[in-house]
C-alpha cells in the first residue's frame, strides 16, 4: 500500500484533511533542505511534496524560480537530491513523499532510470509539471513499473475527456489547481471546484489535493469546504526558508507556520 | 505536414495540463482556416497589401563567389525587416477568429516581438512582449520600435536573460491568461501545434522563391541554405524542397566563440535528446538534464533547442546542419554590406557565411540563400566587435 494511501485512511478517521507543505530539494542548499524536511515531518505535516530543481521552471512563480536557481548555483543535481531524499526516508519510514519536476530531467537519463532511482531514494509519488494526460502514459507506466505512483494535474476547467485519463493515468493522489497562472501566493482565493471534484469522484480518481495559490488558514478551510481531501502550499514555505535569516529562526517560523496550518484542517 | 504535432521522434506537446485547451482551440482554428478560401484570401490580402509580399530574389553580383551563382530570398525587404512578420499575422487573424483581445510573445532578437507590435497596432489589439534583458540591451533600436508601436516590452531577467527565459516567462503568462489572450510564438519550435501551424505560414517564403529561382535560372537550386536558431525561416524556405529529392538543404547554427558548452548555441551539431517549452528535441543541456547556457553574437539564434521538424530532418538526413562561428557570420555581414549594397541580419550573416563556404568548395553550384532579416539593428553589436578586433591588432 502507497504511503498516500494510509496517510489518507488515517485522516478518513480523524475526519481531518491532509496538510502537505512544498519545498524546493536543495533549498537554500543541500544540507539545510535535509534538515527542513526533518523539521516539516516533526511540526505536524501529513506529506512533504519535494520539488526537484530545473533550469527552466514554467509551471512556477518568482518565488519557486528564485529558490530553483539558489538550489542549483548551490549544486542540487538531480542525484544530489535523491540522496538527501534518502537520508530523510531512513530517519522517516512513514510519511509520504511526493516529488515534482518537469519532463526533461525525467527524459534526459531516461525514463526508466528516474522513476527507478526517484523510488529507490523513497519517492512515493511524483507529478511532472509539464506532461499533459496526453503525453503521460509512456510516463506513468514507466513510474507505475518501478513502484511509484505517477500523479496528474487536473485544473478546475478541465474537460470531461481530460478529467477522464486523469483519473485512469493517476496514482495516489489528484493534484487539483485552485486557480490558473504559475505557483505563488495569493491574498484571495476563489473557488468553483463543485463540478470537477464531483466529476473525479464518480471517474473513481485518486483522492484530490488543491495547490497552487493556497497560503492562508482561511484557504485551507476553504478548499476542504469545496471538497479538496487536503492541501499542498509551496510557495509561503518556500518563502520563508528564502529569507535573510539564520537558519534557527528560518526553521522556527517555518515550524509556527505548518502547525497553524495543520491547525485548520 | 504533420497534424499530430509528431515529427519521428520528435514534437508533442509537454505543457502544464491548464494550457491544453489553449493549444486545443488555437489547433481547431489552425485546421479551419487552412480550409478556408476567405481565411487564405484575407491572410494574402494583407500580405500583399501591407507587408510587401511577394519578396525579391537577388543574384549576387560582385562578391567573390568562385563561379557559384547564389541567389538571395530577400525577407529583409518584408515590413518590420524579418520573415516574422509572414505568420504573425496569420496568427493574429487566428486569435481574433478565437475572440482574443491581446496577444503576448517571446523575442529574441527583436524581430517577432516588432512583428507582434505591429501587427497588434495594426489590429487594435493588446500586445506584451517578453525580452530577455541581455536581448534588451543589444538590439536596443527594436526595442524602440515595439515601444512606439504601443507595446509594452518586459525585460525578463531570470535565469540567463535571454530568449529561452523569455520563452518561460511568456508561458507563464499564458497560463493566467489564455482566457482572453493568444501566445504569438515567434519560431517553428513550442508545443503542437505550433510547429505546423508556423510552417504552414512561413511556407510562403520557399513557395515564392522556388518559382522566382525557376524563373531566374531555368532549374531548382542544388543547395537551399537557410540560419536555424528555432527554424521558423528555414523551415518555411526548405518546405517546397523538402519533396525534391535533387535539392540539398542546409541549415546554419550558430557556433558563437568555440565549441564549449556555454560558448555556442548549436543545438542539432552538438545538443542530445529533450524537452524544452512544450517539445521533444535536440537540445543543448548537462548530463543530467539541466539546459545550458548558450552564446551567440546573434540574439535571435542564442537559443538552447530547435525545432521538431529540424531535429527530424537531421535524424533522416534530409536535411545538414553546420556550425557558423560569430567571426563568419561578421565577415560575411561586412562582404555582404562592402559588394552587395545589402546589410543583413546577423542571424541571416550565418546563412550567407555557410553559403560562401559551400560556394567555395562547388564550382559552378546554384545557391539559394534565405536572407531573413535586415541588419540595421545589429550595427551596435557589428560596430563594438570591429573596435575590439582593431584593439587586438
Amino acid at each position: 500500500m502507497n504511503r498516500f494511501d494510509s496517510m489518507f485512511s488515517r485522516l478518513e478517521g480523524e475526519r481531518r484533511g491532509a496538510f502537505v507543505p512544498f519545498v524546493v530539494l536543495g533549498h537554500p542548499d543541500l544540507e539545510a533542505s535535509g534538515r527542513a524536511l526533518d523539521l516539516l515531518a516533526r511540526s505536524g505535516a501529513d506529506a512533504i511534496e519535494v520539488g526537484l530543481p530545473f533550469s527552466d521552471p514554467i509551471a512556477d512563480g518568482p518565488t519557486i524560480q528564485r529558490a530553483t536557481t539558489r538550489a542549483l548555483a548551490k549544486g542540487a543535481t538531480p542525484s544530489r537530491c535523491f540522496e538527501v531524499v534518502a537520508r530523510f526516508r531512513s530517519s522517516h519510514p512513514d510519511v509520504p513523499l511526493g516529488l515534482l519536476t518537469y519532463a526533461n530531467l525525467v527524459v534526459r537519463p531516461g525514463v526508466d532510470a528516474f522513476y527507478a532511482a526517484a523510488g529507490r531514494a523513497g519517492i512515493d509519488a511524483v507529478l511532472v509539471a509539464d506532461v499533459p494526460h496526453r503525453e503521460a502514459r509512456p510516463f506513468a507506466e514507466a513510474a507505475k513499473s518501478a513502484g511509484v505512483a505517477p500523479v496528474l494535474l487536473a485544473p478546475a476547467d478541465a474537460p470531461a475527456a481530460a478529467l477522464e485519463a486523469i483519473a485512469t493515468l493517476g496514482e495516489a493522489f489528484t493534484y487539483v489547481l485552485a486557480r490558473r497562472g504559475v505557483t505563488g501566493v495569493r491574498s484571495e482565493l476563489h473557488l468553483d471546484h463543485a463540478r470537477t471534484f464531483d466529476a473525479l469522484a464518480k471517474l473513481g480518481a485518486p483522492p484530490p489535493l488543491m495547490g497552487f495559490g493556497i497560503s492562508e488558514p482561511s484557504h485551507v478551510r476553504a478548499a476542504l469546504t469545496a471538497g479538496a481531501r487536503g492541501v499542498i502550499v509551496g510557495s509561503k514555505c518556500v518563502a520563508i526558508l528564502d529569507r535573510e535569516a539564520d537558519e534557527e529562526t528560518r526553521l522556527a517560523e517555518l515550524g509556527r507556520y505548518v502547525a497553524s496550518m495543520k491547525a485548520e484542517t | 505536414m504533420s497534424f499530430d504535432g509528431r515529427f519521428g521522434e520528435f514534437g508533442g506537446a509537454f505543457v502544464p495540463e491548464l494550457l491544453q485547451p489553449a493549444l486545443d482551440a488555437l489547433d481547431a482554428a489552425f485546421r479551419e482556416a487552412s480550409r478556408s478560401e476567405t481565411f487564405t484570401r484575407e491572410l494574402e490580402g494583407l500580405l500583399a497589401t501591407w507587408a510587401g509580399r511577394p519578396t525579391p530574389l537577388t543574384k549576387l553580383r560582385r562578391l567573390d563567389v568562385g563561379g557559384a551563382r547564389i541567389y538571395l530570398k530577400r525577407e529583409d525587404l518584408l515590413h518590420g525587416g524579418a520573415h516574422k512578420t509572414n505568420q504573425v499575422v496569420a496568427q493574429a487573424l487566428l486569435a481574433m477568429k478565437m475572440g482574443k483581445t491581446r496577444l503576448i510573445a517571446e523575442t529574441g532578437a527583436g524581430q517577432h516581438g516588432v512583428a507582434t507590435a505591429m501587427v497588434g497596432a495594426m489590429f487594435g489589439l493588446s500586445v506584451r512582449i517578453y525580452m530577455g534583458a541581455v536581448d534588451v540591451a543589444r538590439q536596443r533600436p527594436n526595442v524602440d520600435r515595439m515601444r512606439l508601436f504601443g507595446a509594452e516590452v518586459v525585460a525578463v531577467d531570470s535565469g540567463t536573460a535571454r530568449l529561452r527565459d523569455a520563452v518561460n516567462e511568456a508561458l507563464r503568462d499564458w497560463a493566467e491568461s489564455y482566457p482572453d489572450t493568444h501566445y504569438v510564438l515567434g519560431t517553428a519550435a513550442g508545443p503542437h501545434p505550433y510547429p505546423s501551424l508556423v510552417r504552414a505560414f512561413q511556407r510562403v517564403i520557399g513557395r515564392e522563391a522556388k518559382a522566382q529561382f525557376l524563373e531566374a535560372e531555368g532549374a531548382l537550386p542544388d543547395v537551399v541554405v537557410a540560419c536555424v536558431g528555432g527554424g521558423s525561416n528555414a523551415i518555411g524556405l526548405f518546405a517546397d524542397f523538402i519533396e525534391e529529392p535533387g535539392v540539398e538543404l542546409v541549415g546554419a547554427e550558430a557556433g558563437g566563440r568555440g565549441s564549449k558548452v556555454g560558448d555556442h548555441a548549436a543545438s542539432i551539431t552538438r545538443g542530445t535528446l529533450g524537452v524544452l517549452h512544450g517539445t521533444r528535441t535536440l537540445l543543448l543541456q548537462d548530463e543530467e538534464g539541466q539546459v545550458a547556457a548558450t552564446h551567440s553574437i546573434s540574439a535571435g539564434l542564442d537559443y538552447p533547442a530547435v525545432g521538431p521538424e529540424h531535429a527530424h530532418l537531421a535524424a533522416t538526413g534530409r536535411a545538414r546542419y553546420v556550425a557558423v562561428d560569430d567571426q563568419a557570420a561578421l565577415d560575411a555581414f561586412r562582404k555582404l554590406a562592402r559588394f552587395e549594397g545589402i546589410l543583413p541580419a546577423l542571424e541571416s550573416s550565418h546563412a550567407v557565411a555557410a553559403a560562401l563556404a559551400i560556394a567555395a568548395e562547388r564550382q559552378g553550384a546554384r545557391l539559394l540563400v534565405g536572407l531573413s532579416g535586415r541588419g540595421d539593428k545589429d550595427l551596435a553589436t557589428v560596430m563594438a566587435a570591429d573596435a575590439s578586433t582593431e584593439g587586438s591588432r
